[in-house]
């Protein structure tokens, strides 16, 4: 009889415990853009799926429709995705119209420290008002804007001979902005194995944001500041400074005199492009795509280095990455959550950087071993520690729309000057803040 | 009685609807017929028109629905109106509708004149002609970007070979002089066919007699060209003018595929610059003055052309 009764419970605890199983089982829909470390996270959250019964789907966007497409989504309530690895600009628009939700409570429940994670990843991916303790995100993927660059070519005797009679200096890895110039203008044009090359392939792209992050990476190096106080909008002086008139010069230099013909409206993919077919000596990219690039048969291993975006007047680095947030209109929050409580894990952040994912924990950038782990891990941790972000504001779209379009303006169709196109950005921004209501 | 073809007549006719449904008048009927077009024409039509040109007076913003929406009055007509950026747009956007229509219309027609000219293999070369027409405008877009390419492209090395320069010393796509005119070329290479089919369509309609007395009176072909030909053709001529005027004036997908408005904003025409204010920036309220400017131009250039449209058919 005791056996009997053991048995029915025994059975009806199985029962029970299925049924809770398959009550909580989900099929999550994460919701990112369509590159390589997403190919990377796909792969990782295998072990989410085996330990939580939850399914994964995922929602990958190429690059250029990546903002538009979430971003309607986000504005119309849509529930396609329950977990989105958003921009980084878009953390203000995602706290203030109630897209993201919250996640200080649930940090605080599950013991989720975010002193546990990168302090500039945090501060940028995570946290609106800007650097206030309130998180909408997990940061998920650091990144930054970096270089890469024919290490097969920089080796080569006649090559170096040739620019050391051109130039007066060794050929090597260049130590400021002006060095990188000087590198790009010397390989462009040049004949190599039969072949014309040339010097770099940088951002131009005018649709999304591909013009504003390739300045903004000659901008900050030159020290460009949105505001002259911070959180105070005032940035006629800081904007139009200078320094950054100087630094856009130097960008239309490089544009006009070290790069291939038609680069006109190149992002991403037309620099990874470029390098891989073997056109230019350099390139500037996210460290994102980094580890397929020296993956890569033909340009990659042996052929090609990494370098960090060189400093000017200061070191700086065009902020990438991004943080993971839950969607508010999903239906699945509390499964969405179990994702990010598992993701934030250090044994599976560990994981995430070896399958190709930029970490943002601290166990995993401070282990004693990470800067040899791979060619460009110790260029990586330097960049992030003189990352710089674009407004990260609700008004984002507006701001980046108006600096896409005076930045293409200058630098590509050659209209004024560097002082007329930073002084018109900033009637531009006065408008857009004047509109929110802030000035 | 014997039937007589009246009274044949009279029982093949159908009796009234309204005696069949009863209480339902003639009119009542053809209302509810008429009914559902008409409601679906105001909801799909009339009501986004009035909303917006209400919300053309607002601040509203549709990414930020929680956000106070306040009446600013003239306020987003006044800016648009008096933002030199959006003039450039507007001159881009006039240059483009008028080279080609001038080009599409010059081409197409002489294109039909010749195809109208019998000879063997006519059928097949009109079929030749009218296939860019029936490609995707985004797949058309694409295609033609790899022409331009500098250092790889089709065109640039035809144009090489003619004049003698490098094929990667000229860029049609990023170069501010020469973006214009490649979307001018596109375009042109895409919508010639079909001016030339309605051009055809007038050539075809001239009845053979015409030329025939021209004959008999000894007008010379140059005479019979300008005096027959040109006068019966010109009201679809300016049918096709007015088909293509206001297709170019909307033009997005092609352009956009191409140049994406660059290099810098040298080719953003009106259309491309009203999706960049309504969907990428959200400014909802003042995209909406920017429509309604737009459609206010269209409609009174149109309204003006057809009237001159039906004053040429008249003659």
């Amino acid at each position: 009889m005791n056996n009997l009764k053991l048995a029915s419970v025994s059975a009806l605890s199985i029962a029970a415990a299925s049924m809770a199983s398959s009550a909580q089982a989900e099929d999550l829909t994460l919701c990112w853009a369509a590159w390589d470390p997403a190919n990377a996270l796909v792969e990782l959250s295998k072990e989410f799926e085996a330990q939580s019964g939850h399914t994964m789907s995922f929602e990958f966007i190429p690059w250029p429709n990546f903002a538009d497409r979430m971003l309607n989504e986000l504005n119309s309530g849509g529930k396609l995705c329950d977990l989105l690895i958003g921009d980084s600009q878009w953390i203000g628009g995602g706290a203030e119209n109630g897209h993201y939700v919250k996640l200080n409570d649930f940090f605080d429940s599950e013991g989720i420290s975010m002193s546990d994670f990168a302090d500039a990843t945090v501060y940028a991916y995570s946290t609106w008002p800007k650097g206030t303790p309130n998180y909408y995100a997990l940061p998920a993927m650091g990144d930054a804007n970096g270089w890469f660059y024919r290490k097969d070519w920089f080796a080569r005797d006649d090559i170096k001979a040739a620019f050391k009679e051109a130039t007066g200096r060794d050929l090597a890895e260049p130590k400021s902005q002006k060095e990188l110039l000087e590198i790009a203008q010397f390989f462009q044009g040049r004949e190599i194995d039969g072949k014309t090359v040339y010097g770099a392939s940088i951002f131009t792209e005018r649709g999304s944001e591909g013009i504003t992050m390739g300045i903004t990476s000659a901008l900050y190096p030159w020290g460009f500041k949105y505001e002259n106080t911070p959180g105070s909008y005032d940035m006629d002086g800081a904007v139009n400074s200078p320094e950054a008139v100087e630094a856009l010069e130097f960008y239309k230099e490089f544009y006009e005199t070290a790069t291939p013909p038609g680069y006109t409206n190149s992002y991403m993919g037309e620099s990874l492009d470029a390098f891989k077919s073997g056109q230019v000596a350099m390139a500037m990219n996210w460290f994102a795509f980094f580890p397929g690039l020296y993956a890569d048969p033909n340009t990659g291993g042996e052929k090609i280095d990494f370098f960090v975006n060189p400093p000017q007047n200061q070191a700086g680095s065009t902020l990438g990455g991004q943080g993971i947030s839950v969607v508010a209109y999903s239906d699945k929050q509390d499964a969405a959550l179990e994702y990010i409580k598992w993701f934030a894990n250090p044994d599976v952040q560990a994981k995430w950087w070896s399958l190709g994912g930029y970490s943002a924990h601290n166990s995993v950038l401070n282990d004693p071993g990470f800067k040899d782990s791979a060619p460009f891990a110790g260029d990586f941790l330097e960049a992030m520690g003189s990352v710089q972000d674009f407004w990260q504001e609700p008004a984002y779209a507006e701001l980046l729309l108006a600096m896409q379009k005076r930045m293409h303006d200058y630098v590509v169709a050659d209209q004024g000057t560097a002082q007329e196109a930073l002084d018109k950005l900033v009637e531009d921004w006065t408008e857009v803040f004047e509109d929110e209501g802030k000035l | 009685m014997s039937e007589t073809p009246a009274t044949r007549a009279a029982s093949a006719t159908p009796p009234s609807v309204a005696r069949k449904i009863k209480g339902l008048s003639d009119r009542a009927i053809a209302w509810i017929f008429v009914g559902p077009t008409i409601f679906l024409l105001l909801a799909i039509n009339i009501f986004p028109l009035i909303w917006t040109i209400n919300l053309s007076f607002t601040n509203f913003k549709a990414n930020r629905i929680g956000r106070e929406v306040k009446n600013v009055g003239l306020r987003n007509y006044e800016r648009i109106l008096s933002d030199s950026d959006i003039w450039l747009n507007m001159q881009a956007t006039a240059h483009f509708l008028f080279w080609t229509i001038f080009f599409q219309v010059l081409i197409g027609f002489t294109l039909a004149y010749l195809i109208n000219k019998k000879f063997k293999g006519n059928d097949l070369w009109t079929t030749i002609i009218v296939l860019p027409m029936m490609l995707s405008p985004a797949v058309v877009g694409n295609f033609w970007k790899f022409l331009y390419q500098p250092q790889i492209g089709l065109f640039n090395y035809i144009v090489a070979f003619f004049t003698g320069k490098e094929p990667s010393s000229f860029e049609m796509l990023g170069s501010v002089q020469l973006a214009p005119w490649s979307i001018v070329i596109v375009d042109t290479w895409m919508w010639t066919p079909f001016v030339m089919l309605i051009c055809l369509a007038g050539l075809r309609s001239i009845p053979d007699y015409i030329y025939e007395a021209a004959e008999v009176d000894r007008a010379s072909k140059l005479r019979q060209f300008f005096t027959i030909t040109i006068p019966m053709v010109l009201p679809f001529l300016m049918l096709a003018v007015l088909f293509r005027g206001i297709e170019n004036f909307k033009m997005f997908d092609l352009v956009v595929q191409l140049t994406g408005g660059g290099p810098g904003s040298t080719t953003e025409l009106t259309s491309i610059n009203l999706k960049r204010e309504a969907f990428e920036k959200w400014r909802t309220g003042y995209a909406s003055a920017y429509a309604i400017i737009l459609f206010v131009t269209v409609f009174g250039l149109a309204s003006i052309y057809v009237k001159a449209l039906n004053k040429v058919k008249e003659r």
